[in-house]
């Protein structure tokens, strides 16, 4: 059995087992969430060899020639030493300005991060709460309009963090946002670039940001967002994007709804993927956005690959929901 | 001075625009396209630029054995010279979308073909 040293502890780890789990089969407690190598929050660093290349796989080059890994992702073949990544994740306190819900599924917290705090619109960051029990959200707040960090918050009924952020959280409270994380970003050097944004539920985080930080920008070509959920809990923002739409011909918002009530009658009735995959059969030269669940963003990437966006142009942001 | 057939081809950009289209048509394809179920997209798209880079006969890392290794899980999935001969012709049709002249397909074809056994894990 080969051994995994941690913090200069050492631990017995079975065969194929990945770095994360071992350690919280020992009940070794560091920080992790999505362990699906998306959010980053399970950062380590190797102390005596090289990482698997699919431990590093999303991590910056620099970061990767620092031996840096993820732990959820990392099944060294061998012995493996490892200790946390220390001075990268930059935990800064942030002071709760407001807990609002938009519906009963989804709130909106805005938080004030103390000092500066740099980052693009459609970023994301973790969220540690003072137990350390860390989540990664994405921003929906623009840097340079917004003097807030925006985030959405899905109710989840088996979420830890998500329970106690609809239900506990309250302002004045002081919570920790990491580094901002992600390329999930607008690009202003293609202005007339055709936009293609899916969101499920709060996966419209993000988005928001893009696309404000598009229109900012005079993005001239076409903006199509979609966004979707099971029921009418799942979509907010509604009259914002309405109103958005109204004062700009480029962006066009399509609310959808699985199966809309009688008096939802201007939701479309459909995925929000399905109906974005409808009516644009042509996605050549297109920049793609997707967030929130991970079934439909990675079929949806494929889908938009096969009908002619460039891989490169194609940004996929899954929601993987963390198990307790 | 002649031109290597990779610098003829156009280098790495001409790669990069290759791994796109070629990695499509895999996609769309019905003979290939199961032996890429539920592969991570971007991760696949770095092995078929490093395939590319060496059938266009430019700098590859990829040894007969390494060609053995990433292939065998899909031997028992039912890898066979058919799947080499649609691997093939995709290129071929690839490089034909880019514009490039049939005389240095043929050259890439004759690289691709070149790897055809250890592929399918004969002599291994």
């Amino acid at each position: 059995m080969p051994t995994l040293i941690f913090e200069k502890q050492s631990y017995q780890r079975n065969p194929d087992e990945t770095v994360l789990d071992c350690l919280l089969r020992h009940g070794v407690s560091v920080p992790h969430a999505c362990r699906n190598g998306v959010c980053q929050s399970c950062l380590m660093r190797s102390t005596d060899s090289d990482p698997p290349a699919p431990a590093q796989h999303g991590l910056k080059d620099s970061l990767r020639q620092q031996r840096y890994f993820l732990a959820c992702t990392c099944a060294p073949e061998g012995d493996f030493a490892a200790t946390l990544s220390g001075p990268v994740l930059i935990q800064l306190p942030a002071r709760v300005i407001s807990v609002e819900k938009l519906t009963r599924r989804i709130a909106r917290v805005r938080l004030n991060p103390e000092g500066a705090f740099d980052y693009r619109a459609g970023q994301f960051i973790n969220l540690a709460r003072g137990d350390c029990l860390t989540r990664p959200y994405s921003i929906a707040s623009l840097p340079y309009t917004e003097d807030f960090l925006e985030l959405h918050v899905a109710r989840h009924e088996q979420g830890r963090m998500s329970r106690w952020i609809h239900d506990e959280l309250q302002p004045g409270n002081e919570l920790a946002v990491s580094t901002p994380l992600g390329e999930c970003c607008y690009r202003p050097e293609h202005p007339e670039q055709p936009l293609l944004l899916v969101g499920t539920g709060c996966g419209l985080a993000p988005l928001y940001g893009v696309i404000r930080d598009a229109l900012h920008h005079g993005h001239t070509g076409p903006i199509w967002l979609y966004h979707g959920s099971r029921d009418r809990e799942g979509l907010y923002l509604v009259e914002e994007l309405r109103g958005l739409a109204r004062e700009h011909d480029t962006f066009n918002y399509v609310p959808c709804l699985d199966s809309p009530a009688a008096g939802e009658a201007d939701f479309t009735a459909r995925r929000a993927h399905e109906a974005a995959l409808a009516r644009h059969t042509d996605m050549k030269g297109w920049r793609v956005f997707l967030c929130g669940h991970p079934e439909m963003v990675n079929q949806t990437k494929m889908k938009t690959y096969l009908a002619g966006a460039a891989l490169a142009d194609i940004h996929a942001d899954p929601f993987y929901l963390t198990a307790l | 001075m002649t031109q290597s057939l990779y610098e003829q081809l156009g280098g790495e950009p001409a790669v990069n625009a290759a791994v796109d289209i070629f990695y499509r048509k895999m996609l769309a394809d019905n003979r290939v396209n199961r032996f890429f179920e539920g592969v991570d997209m971007d991760r696949q798209a770095g092995k078929q630029k490093a395939f590319l880079t060496m059938v266009f006969g430019g700098p590859a890392n990829y040894t007969g054995k390494d060609m053995y290794e990433g292939h065998k899980h899909l031997i028992k999935m039912g890898l066979n010279d058919s799947h080499v001969d649609a691997v093939i012709e995709n290129l071929g049709n690839t490089l034909k979308e880019l514009g490039v002249k049939d005389e240095l397909i043929a050259q890439v074809a004759a690289l691709a073909n070149s790897v055809r056994d250890d592929v399918l894990g004969r002599g291994h």
